[in-house]
């Protein structure tokens, strides 16, 4: 299990971690695919999953949020970082939860990279200690 | 009450082929990487088919038969193209109960639904938009005495559709009917989790279509969908599905300049105002029913009622009937016409939920009824079952705020109409919403103060074909249903013409 750095402004602990089994696929879908990062889907069918792609292949704006960086690589290796990002508007419900990459068997739709491979990234959620979701 | 057979076992209706390649100009074609991959069915996790794996490749293949069907179709009379959608439609019906045995095994969706619901109604989106294509008129307006704007709907030419899983048949005509209508040539990529049924229909359609008007190219989002949904050879690209790659596909089709039509899902309230239980009459059992519709096709439903707004002064009393109502659901074969609940499309849908339940008891949510996985035992044992699920809690809580897209509802209460309707538009999403009243101003009221594309009044999950549906907000753009979906597979031609003999005078 690996966290993410801090990057938002003013926060001091990480939003997100990642299991052994996603940095082995994230690893492997580097080796085929180059770069990568992650986009946090909301809405229908395979909303909620987070969505993996070639680490510019989704472009963010102003209206995303940069809720960390990974680094997938093994100790003494050349960085791998990867982003992981989402919209501004669903960060406004999702901001108290600490999400965990997690991966599951399965069948996602949706362009993410690791499909093909019988496997889907799922987010795993838990309440941040700090947070106060319901001023 | 009757239970189908399992599709390849001696009585049943229907029989998957072993292997489906994908349908390119009117004829089975291999992919060209030659790879398949398998097709499981929900109801029992056990993989019943194997299906095309096509790649950018095939997609070229189809677009290919689609530019050339595109010229002669588009110019084909309305009468001709009425025709044979109206053809397309009767073979639904003479095929009704097969093709439902198909879309319940590939999907898990209980048979009493394609049988009732969704083949009923493809073959009738079909006849209407026939009906609507045939009354279509231009229009033309005089500009002044010697000059008229003529107005001329085009076909597009060849479109992109991307089809999403919870309705594989029904969604696909949904695309479908308006863009053959309209004389548009297609190439349609279904979802991965249901590729098969859709393939048993364009078996039995196949035929009556020219050859290269409708392609279906299997395969994976990032290998098919992408170079479907990125290419320059499309002029209009359809997508249903959820929201990160509903952007992508935008990003895509502003690189080629095109339209993009998204219906990407929503979190639709369903209000419950307090004059709702002034009696206990067949209204009422009405409005219970509008409730328990969180669990219509397991909550697969991107307009699924899957946050219940009850005005206080009702709560207990309404949610306790409620509750006592949905937990007689019958869970159980979805080939059974008995069963109202069947399995989720997929194994990583069915952990999705689980995980929104496990995140809805952190946060505090209190849990009415259900919650579990389900295993029902023998031959479904590997199938993926959830309990339908009663979450009472907070509309700031992320059980209120995002599509889990499984039978689970988030009850709230609120104090009068302002603070319902507060609630209700608190969401990034507006495509469903339901409104319960007996007193027809509050409903009318409500119906217009609600930021969604189709507010359902005192009733729930009807989808008419004449009826407009598509999203506010992040819902999506565009509109399908009703004769406002031609006008996302048509251009406007304008002819300006001069009837004046005389110069103009300026140079």
């Amino acid at each position: 299990m690996i966290n993410a750095s801090v990057v938002i402004p003013g926060e001091t602990q990480p939003r997100l971690a990642m299991t052994a089994e996603s940095i082995d696929l994230l690893r492997a879908l580097w080796r085929t695919h180059g770069p990568l990062m992650f986009h946090q889907s909301g809405g229908c069918c395979d909303g909620s999953s987070p969505m993996c792609f070639a680490a510019g292949e989704f472009v963010t704006g102003a209206s995303d949020v940069l809720l960390g960086v990974f680094d997938i690589a093994p100790e003494g290796q050349p960085e791998q970082p990867i982003e992981f990002w989402m919209s501004v508007e669903q960060f406004a419900y999702w901001s108290h939860t600490f999400l965990t990459v997690d991966v599951v068997k399965g069948r996602g739709s949706g362009f993410s990279l690791e499909a093909p491979e019988g496997v889907r990234f799922l987010i795993r959620s838990t309440l941040m200690e700090t947070a106060e979701p319901f001023s | 009450m009757t239970i189908y057979a399992a599709p390849g076992t001696p009585e049943s209706l229907m029989t998957f082929k072993p292997r489906y390649e994908n349908w390119i100009g009117g004829e089975w074609v291999a992919p060209v990487k030659g790879q398949y991959f398998e097709n499981l069915s929900p109801v029992n996790g056990r993989p019943f088919t194997e299906v095309a794996r096509g790649t950018a490749e095939d997609i070229e293949l189809a677009l290919d038969a689609a530019h050339k069907a595109a010229p002669a179709w588009g110019k084909t009379s309305t009468t001709e193209r009425a025709a044979v959608l109206h053809k397309i439609a009767d073979v639904i019906d003479a095929n009704l109960e097969m093709l439902a045995v198909a879309e319940s095994w590939d999907n898990g969706k209980p048979i009493r639904e394609p049988l009732n619901a969704d083949l009923p109604l493809a073959a009738d989106h079909f006849r209407y938009f026939a009906a609507a294509i045939r009354a279509q008129e231009g229009h033309f307006a005089e500009m002044d005495g010697d000059m008229t704007a003529y107005h001329y709907k085009e076909p597009l030419g060849v479109v992109g559709q991307i089809i999403p899983w919870n309705f594989p048949i029904l969604m696909a005509v949904w695309k479908l009917a308006p863009a053959l209508a309209a004389g548009n040539a297609v190439v349609l990529k279904p979802a991965e989790q249901t590729p098969a049924s859709i393939l048993v229909l364009i078996e039995l359609i196949g035929d009556i279509l020219p050859p290269g008007v409708l392609n279906i190219v299997n395969g994976f989002g990032v290998e098919a969908g992408k170079p479907l949904a990125s290419s320059p050879r499309i002029r209009k690209i359809a997508f249903t599905g959820e929201t990160t790659t509903g952007r992508l596909i935008l990003q895509y089709a502003s690189a080629n300049i095109i339209p993009a039509t998204l219906e990407l899902g929503g979190k639709s309230p369903n209000m419950f105002f307090e004059d709702v239980a002034d009696r206990d009459d067949a209204y009422y059992d009405k409005a219970q029913e509008g409730f328990a519709l969180f669990a219509f096709n397991q909550g697969e439903v991107c307009t699924s009622p899957s946050r219940a707004l009850i005005q206080k002064s009702i709560y207990d009393s309404f949610l306790g009937d409620a509750v006592e109502r949905t937990s007689r659901a019958i869970q159980g074969n979805p080939l059974d016409t008995a069963t109202q609940v069947g399995a989720q499309a997929s194994n990583d849908q069915l952990e999705k939920i689980l995980s929104y339940i496990d995140i809805g008891q952190q946060e505090g949510a209190k849990l009415a009824l259900g919650g579990e996985r389900v295993d029902l035992g023998g031959d479904l044992s590997g199938g993926f079952y959830v309990q339908p699920t009663i979450f009472e809690g907070h509309n700031k809580m992320r059980l209120f705020q995002e599509e889990i897209f499984g039978p689970v509802v988030a009850v709230t209460s609120f104090d009068d109409y302002a603070d319902g309707i507060s609630i209700a538009n608190d969401t990034l999403y507006g495509l469903g919403a339901g409104v319960w009243s007996r007193n027809g101003n509050i409903a009318y009221r409500a119906g217009r103060d609600l930021q969604a594309g189709r507010v359902w009044i005192n009733n729930y999950h009807a989808y008419p074909a004449g009826a407009a549906f598509g999203g506010y907000k992040s819902s999506g753009i565009g509109r399908e249903n009703s004769a406002l979906a031609l006008d996302h597979y048509q251009q406007t031609k304008n002819l300006l013409v001069s009837y004046s003999e005389n110069a103009l005078g300026f140079f």
